[in-house]
């Protein structure tokens, strides 16, 4: 099983946050995880785990819609990370060039007007910023990302 | 891969939502084209919702263009070749 976290930019500190927690739950299922972002994205990945604990492969954001569009990879999940309307338009491009399940992982202030965006996926969704707790309880709140992908 | 931030391009509408970016260039352009995400052009691989509008004017190429950190932007691009590929249709729409 093979899953992608899709991140932008990471400007709100939930994100690496929340990346590594979901890239933890992904390793321990047996899935071969993904990470790709812009340049700051994955930069704060990597110094956030230096030893590729949890963040085994890395790629540059563009590369990767690149290679969605042109058929090389595919995933069977796709987390997209999303606290803007950027979010959003990266996740309706991965729901139309990949086969993956998608998981809309939103945060912020503003969430309401993601959440309806996203509609279509499945939705890990809190007001946060700077603590992650309510979007863990909510990640913890899936048994097995394994069968989502069934 | 291209980087379109290195082209001469005209910022025709500054950071705004996607679909606010789609709706003006559907009103302020006639020669409209509609391609899936992951479309291809200018070596730089499209980021939208589906279909996203692209418009010829003139010898120019009018697009919307998604920053992760800067939201969406519609730009104007001198089109060489790109032009007469959307007048062919040359590309594949099966996404939309």
């Amino acid at each position: 099983m093979k899953a992608l976290l899709m991140m932008g930019c990471p400007e709100l500190p939930v994100q690496t946050a929340v990346a590594l927690y979901i890239a933890n739950k992904l390793n321990r299922e047996g899935f071969e995880v993904t990470s790709a972002g812009n340049k700051a994205a994955i930069s704060l990945l990597l110094n956030s785990d230096p030893e590729k604990h949890y963040i085994k492969k890395v790629m540059d954001l563009d590369r990767c819609i690149g290679a969605l569009a042109e058929k090389k990879m595919d995933f069977d999940l796709c987390f997209v990370f999303i606290h803007s309307d950027s979010g959003t338009t990266y996740l309706a491009t991965v729901k139309s060039l990949s086969q993956a399940k998608t998981v809309a992982v939103i945060f912020g202030k503003d969430i309401e007007p993601l959440i309806k965006a996203s509609e279509g996926s499945i939705i890990i969704a809190a007001k946060a910023v700077h603590n992650p707790t309510p979007l863990r309880a909510q990640i913890d709140g899936v048994k097995s990302w394994a069968a989502l992908t069934k | 891969m291209g980087c379109i931030d290195e082209m001469n391009y005209e910022i025709l509408l500054p950071n705004s939502g996607f679909k606010e970016c789609a709706d003006f260039i559907k009103k302020n352009f006639k020669e409209i084209y509609y391609v899936p995400p992951g479309f291809k052009i200018f070596d730089n691989y499209l980021v939208g919702l589906p279909p996203i509008p692209l418009a010829v004017d003139g010898s120019d190429v009018i697009l919307p263009y998604v920053k992760p950190c800067h939201g969406c932007f519609v730009l104007r691009i001198p089109g060489g070749e790109e032009v007469e590929r959307l007048r062919k249709g040359e590309f594949e729409v099966k996404n939309i």
